[in-house]
């Protein structure tokens, strides 16, 4: 177990240089000049070219690649060439945002969409499980910001439950903190709703035809104990793994809810990065969402130890 | 008794909570703040930013006239070449530190390397002095007649006073420390960026006794507490939150939100800045097809103002055309020399087209697809070309692109361009010097990078006239040269009245997002 560990970590090392090369060269290589766009509308082309200089983009891309790689290999991700913060410092800033909604929206879809997946198994062909499937279809067709909008109507302007932007820190407590994020949790949750509740039902409706759920039945076990402890726990593993990459894609898929909802996460600092042609941000912020993807990844593989005893690692 | 005593306290408290929330004002500005050295960039986020927590030796009101702020008279010498400038009293940084002359002069010569009417002011300057601690002069080598112009310049560059250990930072690197004398302190602790920036109240600001009146005039304080929120940036958003009282100032909305807004209740609209911004297309001649005047005439011609007034504000209230290359209803504004434009027609441009000698080289347009109050501009610019007959090649892409790639010189096969189109706000082009479109000094001009030694001339007895009607004949003058060469296609003025609660009042009149004199009821 422990040398599993061992290796998948040690294996993230290619893939997080790989992904550093990369997104470097891509930034170097596309259009944009971070010089320009600090210097403003009236700004001409010598105080862009000053601009330039002052932050070695006039150098060339190999020596700039050594510069950005040494420090790196020393922990030194760089600074923002818009905020002059170190980019740790902006990414500590934004990442709590960024956490509480996904594990909020993450806590609403499992919630929600495993019961919802077990019962249309259970009902399989009945009302609910068309019910359930055609809200899955609308679950994923709907654009996340329609909902958005739709929910802040309702919700926000109409009946005035909810605000209808911005981001309290758990600091300010944990009401005010909560009541921010309920919305955009649930606007975002829909679709991992839809997604989970779909393969929950799937996996249940095919270890509700084995053997084991006969004989348990058989053996007289009341129906919701046949359900969850035989039909669930057998169907667990690719409900984890779908929950894992809904967790591992929510992370950097947050842009939109937290554009619409104002929230001052990951995801709109990325957004404004990649525009601004802030590159040490954005070369910070994809080498993280590559290793909290690569660990969500370790962690799920983890976890079928615990769902399915026959894996051993 | 113990239970009244608490209710009491709760009340007590609750009612003084609700009083300091009535005190922040909560606004969402026109763009993020990222970077916070007003002299370094010409960002109009980082001139906002200034005007919050600097203070300016000379503002110019809302008659665009320039009147004393932190000066408190002044004197000239008969040959107009000494300028002694004494400081009012009661002048502080917020550190505490009384602001002296030569807290002055450094951040003058500071100014003086950055903005380009500062750079022209300091082509004159011999020397700067602070003889005694309240007073500060400028000796100049000639006589120039732009020294207040220069002095009270209400937008980017604008000229503000910092401490002289902050001034004496290289220009061409950003100050780390933002202490000003102006009437908010700026909260460096809380400042996120992407989320919110926070000044308060400088509760030791001395105003000037006179009316407020743009940028000049007293900066009296009436709110604790002013967050700029940085993270609400959905336009449908932004609305929704001001329709519900989260927000109580939205800079500027986007046209399409009016209809909206103008039904919201609790939600009034304030004209605060009545020139507004004109549009502008901005030709490259270096380039073919536009390195030709004829061609940049013929395109002059067929760009008339009303199309693409209509298609990008598309509120009449709110827009008109202006002929004038200078901000219509300021002093340089007129309609000199506009002809080859104002009074044309597309059956005119064709014909100029043809006997330009017009080859049928593609016209690169740059179109920002994400900067809503320009972004229908470039394809009403390319309808309008091809109907004269020119050939478009329109591409599409982020304004930041757009940014980066006007500043390229290489050919528009290369990466170049040949038309790109933009919007500015009146001070920053209603004379001369501060019209960056008009500057004719090739290479070193602004992107487009035309040549013309007339109205490089021109624009030189311009900043040396002293007499206001001289000033006026060549202000008009070096437009009707720039009508000839086709520097440029202006293309209309609008204006962009902010969105408010009702119980916000005090809007000072003139250019600029300022945040004194405001009220919170």
């Amino acid at each position: 177990m422990y040398t599993f560990i061992a290796r998948r970590l040690l294996s993230t090392i290619p893939v997080l240089l790989i992904v550093a090369v990369l997104v470097f060269l891509m930034l170097r290589l596309t259009p944009g000049d971070p010089a320009a766009i600090l210097a403003g509308d009236a700004a001409n082309a010598e105080q862009i070219a000053a601009i330039r200089a002052g932050l070695g983009l006039d150098r060339s891309i190999p020596v700039q690649f050594g510069i950005w790689f040494g420090n790196m290999l020393q922990g030194e991700l760089g600074q923002s060439f818009f905020y002059k913060m170190q980019v740790t410092q902006l990414i500590g800033q934004r990442i709590e945002p960024t956490l509480a909604l996904a594990t909020l929206t993450i806590l609403i879809a499992v919630l929600v969409s495993v019961p919802l997946g077990v019962v249309a198994a259970w009902r399989f062909g009945g009302w609910f499980d068309r019910a359930l499937m055609g809200f899955s279809v609308m679950g994923f067709s709907v654009p996340v910001f329609v909902l958005a909008y739709i929910l802040i109507w309702v919700l926000s302007l109409k009946l005035g439950w909810f605000p209808v932007q911005g981001y309290r820190r758990l600091a300010d407590g944990f009401w005010p903190f909560l009541h921010h994020l309920i919305l955009p949790a649930i606007t975002l949750s829909v679709i991992y709703i839809a997604l989970i509740a779909r393969v929950t039902r799937a996996s249940v409706l095919e270890a509700l035809g084995e053997d084991y759920i006969r004989t348990a039945r058989a053996k007289g076990l009341p129906e919701a104990r046949v359900l969850v402890r035989h039909a669930l726990a057998n169907a667990a593993v690719p409900i984890i793994t779908v929950i894992g990459i809904g967790v591992a894609l929510l992370i950097g898929g947050v842009v939109v809810t937290e554009s619409v909802y104002a929230i001052p996460g990951l995801g709109r600092l990325t957004v404004d990065a990649v525009l601004a042609r802030d590159f040490p941000t954005i070369q910070a912020v994809i080498l993280l969402f590559s290793f909290a993807y690569v660990l969500v990844n370790l962690l799920v593989d983890l976890s079928y130890v615990f769902f399915d005893p026959r894996i051993r690692y | 008794m113990n239970r009244k005593i608490v209710a009491a306290v709760l009340l007590a408290a609750a009612a003084g909570s609700a009083l300091a929330q009535d005190k922040v004002l909560r606004v969402v500005p026109h763009s993020n703040l990222s970077i916070l050295d007003p002299i370094w960039t010409t960002q109009y986020m980082a001139r906002n930013h200034g005007y919050m927590i600097y203070d300016t030796l000379f503002g110019t009101d809302e008659k665009s006239r320039v009147q004393p702020q932190m000066v408190d008279k002044w004197t000239v010498s008969p040959d107009n070449r000494l300028w002694t400038f004494t400081l009012r009293d009661g002048l502080e940084f917020h550190d505490g530190k009384p602001v002296t002359g030569e807290d002055v002069v450094a951040s003058i010569a500071r100014w003086g390397k950055r903005d380009a009417m500062g750079q022209k002011l300091m082509t004159f300057v011999d020397r700067m002095d602070s003889p005694v601690p309240n007073t500060f002069r400028i000796f100049l080598r000639e006589a120039c007649g732009f020294v207040l112009e220069a002095l009270g310049k209400p937008s980017s560059n604008v000229p503000f006073i910092m401490p002289k250990r902050v001034a004496d930072t290289d220009a061409f690197k950003q100050i780390e420390e933002h202490i000003g004398s102006g009437p908010y302190v700026f909260k460096r602790d809380e400042f996120k960026p992407g989320d919110k920036a926070v000044y308060v109240k400088n509760a030791k600001y001395k105003p000037r006794k006179d009316k407020p009146s743009g940028t000049a005039g007293g900066k009296f304080v009436y709110v604790d507490r002013v967050e700029w929120n940085l993270a609400l940036r959905d336009g449908q958003a932004q609305v929704n939150a001001l329709a519900k009282g989260e927000i109580d100032v939205l800079e500027r909305p986007a046209f399409e939100s009016y209809e909206q807004l103008r039904k919201a209740d609790g939600v009034l609209l304030v004209t605060k800045d009545p020139l507004g911004f004109q549009y502008m297309a901005r030709f490259n001649h270096l380039h073919p097809p536009f390195n030709n005047p004829k061609i940049r005439q013929a395109a002059l011609a067929a760009m008339q103002q009303e199309p693409f007034l209509r298609a990008q504000v598309g509120i009449k209230e709110f827009y008109k055309p202006c002929a004038s290359m200078f901000t219509c209803g300021t002093p340089y504004g007129s309609a000199k020399g506009s002809d080859v434009q104002s009074k044309s027609n597309m059956k005119k441009a064709q014909e100029m087209l043809k006997a330009s000698g017009y080859d049928g080289t593609p016209v690169v347009i740059l179109k920002p697809t994400d900067l809503a109050a320009i972004q229908k501009l470039p394809d009403v610019a390319a309808q309008l070309l091809r109907q004269a007959g020119f050939k478009v090649d329109l591409q599409a892409m982020d304004w930041n692109t757009v940014v980066s790639r006007r500043a390229k010189k290489e050919p528009p096969s290369q990466g170049g361009w040949n038309i790109f189109l933009t919007a500015w706000v009146a001070p920053d082009i209603w004379n001369p010097l501060t019209n960056a479109a008009i500057g004719s000094q090739g290479e070193k001009s602004w992107f487009g990078w035309p040549t013309d030694d007339t109205i490089e001339k021109l624009r030189d007895q311009f900043a040396r006239a002293t007499d206001d009607a001289k000033k006026k004949a060549l202000a008009e003058a070096i437009q009707v040269r720039a009508f000839e060469i086709g520097t440029h296609a202006p293309l209309g003025e609008y204006v962009n009245p902010l969105a408010t609660r009702k119980n916000i009042s005090g809007w000072v009149i003139g250019p600029g997002d300022i945040y004194w004199n405001v009220k919170k009821n």
